[in-house]
């Protein structure tokens, strides 16, 4: 076992999916640890800004995008932030670590590689006004929150992009306080579903200009899952009549599943569904990595008269990192037409 | 009396005790005399020659050689006793493998103080080695290699020669030949000569014949 | 019935304790030294492994301040945040123990660290159990035996806490980096790269030291299985007679040659075992000598306490039988062969003559002609090694006929019947006795050669030394501010001052520190060159040439008169090319302002002071620079410190040459024992004839020594053409210097006289035995019925 693998399980990542499933996130979190609590009104920009007293937090970004030539593409840019204990220090001692994620998706490729850092000492991190988060060279940032620019890069890609918020932010749940099961366990989730995106990808065979629609997720929590809670579907949906829906269901060790969701208007206006309201039904899997993968899903919410295909750009989206899932971009079609983003975790 | 044995007693051990093989043997041999000593396997013939010769030591009695008491002697002058006083032929192993005949010849003498080339080719001669000297004992018949132990023996001019089945090897034609030339040769140099032999043939070539019988002398 | 075949083969060896004990014996020691040293090599080699995997540090790019001081905590987040993939690295020591500090999410390089199956801690150490030992109380310490000796692995953040470290050590470069960062001296101006293959290679520097060990392993490998082979031969000849009757009664072929095979590789087996534990007990007590060697010349950390490893025992069991095997196959197909009514008198193998001689003479004859030829044309290590291997086992060859040619002529010459009887059967004897005296020859001749090329290596060292350690103070600085204060104090005192910078980088391809220095003196008495111009150091002071040492001329080809290329915009003719013993790496010595030119930011890290009161001064320095006593050397302290290493080094050789010697007596004894009973026919008649058995004895003793004096002689030349080959080729080959050869002929008389007594003492027991042989054992050869 080496050194990155020790200090990973330690640090109780996500979608660390290894052995007891959600083993980090399942466990019990430290009474030291910040629970969220319903009510609380998020306040901004404060809240941008990093929750060094929960246990782990993200800034998630993911996009649809079309070159000129209307190929499409899908690109991902994520901040993980992680605490070995609550608070924060200055220095090597500071208990907060950080990961970033950074993926394009092309039909027929997908590029994927990750960071890792220490809090303290300003290799990564994040500052909420004027907004900037950041590891080693990747950053999304800008003056506020609606205007940002977006880079990251690897050893055979990188992007270049600019992001303009087209509406307002969006509250998952409860004003934010979002359930993930029936026991209660709850994280805090809000979005900005409506950016406006464009730059440049830079490809092995050279570099694309490309425009489309972004998708900003930010959560935390300590303890987002329940133990038997074994991995989770998640779908961000963006319709070509304007509306949105974000759902996911978690997928229970004994085969069922807690759903929940947001429908949102194209003003913005959100409509949290509770369990059971989504239906979502693998239609066809795919071989990936070595497994296999459900990348065409029927999706329903008929309280909204949705029945969609959601099927995967690029079937072979898989993050191949020291903690792999899939995350890629996604056509829609059926009742609504449109693009959209799906993450995966817990396939063995 | 050139050889004397008094009441000469010797006996072997092994595991299951003393095993007597001479009780008590007496008896003379003058300059040039021959002598031939008969008897049994394991009647004890060649342990007197052996005790003769200074190579055994006897457990009782006395044993004199040309004046020595061999009985009194220790292993040093038994050795210088070897060297100068008795020359020994045996059945086999005679000669030195690493040297060759002439070198053989030469040993004894020079060992005996008494290197005399001129005895020495004589020798050599009268036995028919002459185109030999300078072979290996191995490239020899065995005939061939008994003159040489024969020539070896008397080249060192001994007074005492002791020779134990020196023809047990040969075919009957070859060592009546050896015996002949043997005789011959003591004769010519005036030595005493004991045999230790199972044939009657070599006995009856002989002056006197003594007959060894239980460890005692017939 | 093959029980009582069984039964019938093993009543051999109750009759003949000797050679069983020959054999086991042989076996044992052969496989002892082998696997002794083995084990000395895979422990050395374990500990290094231990540190690479631990570090890595070769494999690695890294990042250095040029100043050679610390990295400030903000470079490397700088780098980061450029889009520089590297990682942070700290090294400390506390109580003596070399601290690591890494950062755990980014180090390119593994614990080394096992699967703890508890969730390890940040605040903890990995060590292994000695040096978490020297820890206790430090920081709690998770034992992990994989961590190399006296090295401690931990988070940077701990590290640096229990060491206090102001910055980082250094940074390693992963081998991904993003597809566009800027240039370093755009972020980190004040870091230089050093590539990966500049760091020395432990492994490599250490490799001369390790063959040293494993060619005495081999040898007395060899001189074992020469006991092997002989042992086997006796007992195979002395067998004839009960395999030809065990045939004639009806036991088949097939099942004799598997009992014989079972039971000889079965003894074989408990010999090599026996061999495995006396290796452990050698290597025991030889590895802290070895380990402080390697740590004094090479910095290299071996652990001092040996472990089990499969890997030498395991092959020292491997090649103990594959020896046995090959003495046997060569036997069992005699066996295999031989008609069933064949004379079981036992044919003299021991006195297989002339016809063995020519064969032997031949090949040896073809490996003189071999080594010749590579003597001329040979190149490269290889070849320096196949050269060796030809002239050993060519001379060895050809002794026998040497040594019968010699015997003969001391018979020729030889006054007295009993001298020339002595010559001639010292003559035959040589068949018999050939494979011990090629072991003693093997034995001394590689005495003579490592030890010749250990003190040739001591001279050459010390005078370099000499030359190297003029000055009598050296000190090293840390900062620009203390080089310049340092250097303002030695002035004002009017003292002869060597300031010398340094940089790693490349010339001509090769790795190479580059010296400034101001030319002075010292310089222009002391070193001692090679190769060198006229007014070398005249145009070296006015920047109009370089200086290379050895290593850097042989492995680029640059002599004197060449260029050596320092930058795109300076090439300098080479004025002189200076031996170098003292480290491995290629060097360009060139003049302060010439190295200015090169290097602007550098300045004076060394220096090396004359003055007759270094005590005084070095109060001085620390008083008035701040300077730590630890960063001031005296000369005396180096000197005792590398010749130190020197004297470790001997032991181990010393300890090996008695070793080697020691078992090529054993084989003297060995043979002399088992041809006692084949000595007994030959030896009757000379004393039937009148010559004591003391005298008989005293001669045998005699023969052994007069033997080992005609080996001694031919292994003189032998082992001094061993030592030239080993100084003028394997060196320049593996470390790119070549040594001047020194002789030492205080030394081979000792060695001819401990040669002469270890054949001395091993005939000792023999002529012992033959003396108190009784007569009537003498007597049987002459009885009738044999």
């Amino acid at each position: 076992m080496n050194v990155r693998a020790l200090a990973l399980l330690l640090c109780l990542w996500p979608l660390t999916l290894a052995a007891q499933g959600f083993s980090g996130l399942g466990s019990q979190a430290g009474d030291a640890f910040a629970n969220p609590v319903c009510g609380t009104v998020l306040t901004f920009p404060r809240d941008h800004g990093p929750h060094p007293d929960y246990r782990i937090e993200w800034w998630y970004l993911t996009a649809n995008l079309r070159g000129a030539d209307g190929t499409d593409y899908g690109l991902q840019w994520t901040l993980f932030r992680s605490a070995l204990r609550p608070g924060e220090d200055t220095g090597w001692a500071s208990p907060q670590i950080w990961f970033g994620h950074a993926a394009i998706t092309t039909p027929d490729r997908h590029f994927a590689t990750e960071r890792f850092a220490r809090g303290g000492i300003g290799q990564a991190g994040v500052t909420a006004d004027p907004f900037d988060a950041w590891i080693d060279e990747w950053h999304l940032s800008g003056t506020d929150f609606d205007r940002l620019d977006l880079v990251a890069q690897g050893p055979d890609f990188a992007y270049d992009m600019a992001l303009t918020a087209q509406g307002p932010l969006v509250f998952h749940g409860d004003n934010g306080f979002s359930v993930k099961s029936e026991q209660g366990q709850a994280s805090y989730y809000y979005s900005q579903p409506f950016y406006r995106i464009e730059g440049t990808l830079t490809l092995p065979h050279g570099d694309v200009a490309v425009t489309g629609t972004a998708w900003l997720d930010r959560e935390w929590s300590s303890q987002p899952l329940s133990e038997d809670q074994s991995g989770w579907d998640w779908f961000s949906l963006s319709f070509d009549d304007g509306t949105k829906m974000m759902g996911f269901q978690l997928r229970q060790t004994d085969g069922s599943a807690f759903g929940s969701g947001t429908w949102i208007e194209a003003d913005g206006t959100t409509h949290a569904f509770a369990d059971e309201a989504m239906t979502a039904t693998p239609l066809a899997t795919s071989a990936v990595a070595g497994r296999e993968i459900p990348t065409r899903w029927r999706v329903t919410l008929p309280e909204r008269g949705v029945d969609v295909t959601v099927e995967a750009l690029n079937t072979q989206a898989w993050m191949g990192l020291t903690v792999p899932y899939w995350e890629g971009p996604v056509r829609i079609s059926g009742s609504h037409g449109g693009v959209g983003y799906l993450e995966m975790t817990g396939y063995e | 009396m050139l050889l004397e044995f008094q009441s000469v007693t010797k006996s072997f051990h092994d595991a299951d005790g003393a095993i007597p093989v001479l009780r008590g043997v007496s008896f003379e041999l003058r300059a040039g005399e021959t002598l031939a000593l008969t008897g049994e396997s394991g009647s004890g013939k060649s342990t007197l020659m052996h005790i003769a010769a200074g190579l055994d030591a006897p457990d009782g009695g006395a044993v004199r050689v040309a004046g020595h008491d061999l009985t009194a002697m220790n292993d040093a002058a038994l050795a210088a006793f070897r060297r100068t006083e008795v020359a020994l032929v045996f059945q086999q192993f005679n000669l030195i493998p690493s040297l060759t005949v002439g070198a053989n010849i030469a040993l004894q003498a020079a060992l005996a103080g008494a290197d005399d080339p001129a005895r020495q080719e004589m020798l050599v001669a009268r036995l028919g080695l002459t185109e030999h000297v300078h072979k290996f004992p191995e490239a020899l018949s065995g005939g061939q290699q008994q003159r040489v132990a024969i020539a070896r023996a008397l080249a060192a001019k001994p007074k005492l020669l002791l020779a134990d089945e020196p023809t047990g090897n040969l075919d009957e034609a070859t060592a009546d030949q050896v015996l002949e030339q043997m005789l011959a040769l003591v004769a010519q140099t005036g030595a005493a000569l004991m045999v230790v032999t199972h044939s009657p043939t070599v006995a009856a070539r002989m002056d006197r014949v003594l007959h060894l019988r239980g460890g005692l002398l017939a | 019935m093959m029980r009582a075949c069984l039964g019938a083969l093993v009543s051999h060896w109750r009759r003949n304790p000797v050679q069983l004990f020959a054999y086991l014996a042989g076996l044992a020691l052969a496989t002892a030294l082998w696997s002794g040293v083995q084990a000395i090599n895979s422990e050395a080699r374990n500990s290094y492994d231990a540190a690479a995997a631990t570090l890595s540090e070769g494999q690695y790019d890294q990042l250095v301040a040029r100043s050679g001081g610390a990295i400030p905590l903000a470079t490397y987040v700088a780098l980061r945040r450029s889009g520089w993939m590297v990682s942070p690295m700290i090294e400390a020591e506390v109580r003596g123990v070399r601290l690591i500090g890494v950062d755990p999410l980014t180090t390119p390089v593994s614990f080394g660290v096992g699967d703890t199956g508890a969730a390890p801690e940040l605040d903890h150490l990995f060590a292994n159990a000695a040096t978490a030992r020297r820890l206790a109380g430090v920081a709690p310490v998770t034992v992990q035996e994989t961590v190399g000796p006296n090295m401690a692995i931990g988070d940077i953040g701990l590290v640096q806490r229990l060491s206090g470290a102001a910055g980082l050590t250094r940074l390693f470069v992963l081998p991904d980096q993003p597809v566009t960062r800027p240039a370093l001296q755009d972020v980190a101006p004040g870091l230089a790269l050093q590539p990966s293959g500049q760091q020395a290679d432990i492994g490599q520097l250490t490799d001369s030291f390790h063959l040293n060990l494993t060619a005495f392993g081999l040898l007395s490998f060899a001189v074992g299985l020469f006991i092997v082979h002989s042992t086997i031969g006796l007992a195979f000849e002395q067998r004839r007679g009960m395999i030809r009757t065990l045939r004639s009664i009806g036991v088949p072929l097939r099942g004799l040659v598997v009992l014989i095979t079972a039971e000889m590789l079965f003894l074989a087996l408990v010999g090599a075992a026996l061999g495995v534990v006396l290796g452990y007990v050698i290597a025991a007590l030889l590895l802290p000598d070895v380990a402080a060697t390697l740590r004094g010349l090479y910095g290299a950390e071996v652990s001092g306490t040996l472990q089990l490893r499969a890997e030498w025992w395991l092959s020292g069991l491997a090649l103990a039988l594959l020896g046995t095997a090959a003495a046997l196959a060569g036997r069992i197909w005699q066996v295999a062969r031989m008609p069933v009514l064949a004379s079981a008198r036992p044919r003299a193998w021991v006195m297989a003559t002339a016809a063995r001689f020519r064969v032997q003479s031949a090949g040896a004859v073809a490996l003189l002609a071999v080594a010749g030829v590579l003597f001329a044309v040979g190149d490269g290590l290889l070849a320096a090694f196949a050269l060796l291997g030809c002239l050993l086992i060519g001379a060895a060859l050809a002794l026998p006929a040497l040594a019968a040619m010699v015997l003969s002529g001391l018979q020729h010459r030889a006054r007295g019947p009993v001298a020339m009887w002595f010559w001639a059967d010292t003559r035959q004897q040589l068949p018999g006795l050939s494979l011990a005296l090629m072991a003693l020859l093997l034995a001394v001749s590689a005495n003579i050669g490592v030890s010749t090329m250990v003190s040739s290596f001591r001279l050459t060292f010390v005078a370099f030394l000499d030359q190297r350690l003029a000055p009598e103070l050296f000190v090293r600085v840390g900062s620009k501010n203390e080089s310049a204060a340092l250097r303002q104090l030695l002035d004002a005192r009017g003292l002869e001052v060597l300031p010398l910078m340094s940089t790693s980088t490349r010339v001509a391809g090769q790795p190479v520190q580059v010296y400034g220095i101001e030319v002075g003196p010292t310089y222009r008495e002391n070193w001692a060159f090679v190769d060198a111009g006229a007014d070398m150091w005249d145009r070296v002071q006015a920047g109009a040439a370089a200086v290379v040492n050895e290593q850097l001329a042989r492995r680029a080809n640059l002599w004197v008169g060449d260029r050596v290329t320092l930058s795109p915009d300076l090439a300098l003719p080479i004025a002189g090319v200076v031996g170098d013993y003292g480290n491995p790496l290629g060097q360009v010595v060139v003049a302060a302002p010439v190295y200015a030119t090169l290097y602007p930011d550098d300045y004076p890290g060394q220096f090396g002071i004359r003055t007759s009161t270094p005590d005084a001064l070095r109060r001085a320095i620390m008083d008035s620079v701040g300077l730590p006593d630890s960063a001031i050397i005296d000369q005396a302290e180096i000197k005792a410190l590398s010749l130190g290493v020197f004297e470790r080094t001997f032991t181990v050789t010393a300890v090996l040459n008695v070793l080697t010697l020691g078992v090529a007596g054993f084989a003297i004894l060995m043979s002399l024992l088992t041809l006692a009973d084949l000595r007994v026919p030959q030896l009757a008649p000379v004393w039937a004839l009148g010559l004591t058995r003391r005298t008989l004895g005293r001669l045998e003793l005699a023969r052994a020594v007069a033997l080992a004096g005609i080996v001694f002689v031919c292994a003189l030349p032998l082992g001094l053409a061993l030592a030239w080959v080993l100084l003028s080729r394997v060196n320049v080959a593996a470390f790119g210097w070549q040594l001047p050869m020194f002789l030492f002929p205080a030394d081979y008389g000792w060695l001819g006289a401990y040669a002469l007594v270890a054949a001395a003492l091993a005939a000792a027991w023999p002529a012992w035995r033959l003396m108190r042989t009784p007569p009537a054992r003498l007597l049987k050869v002459f009885a009738h019925e044999r």
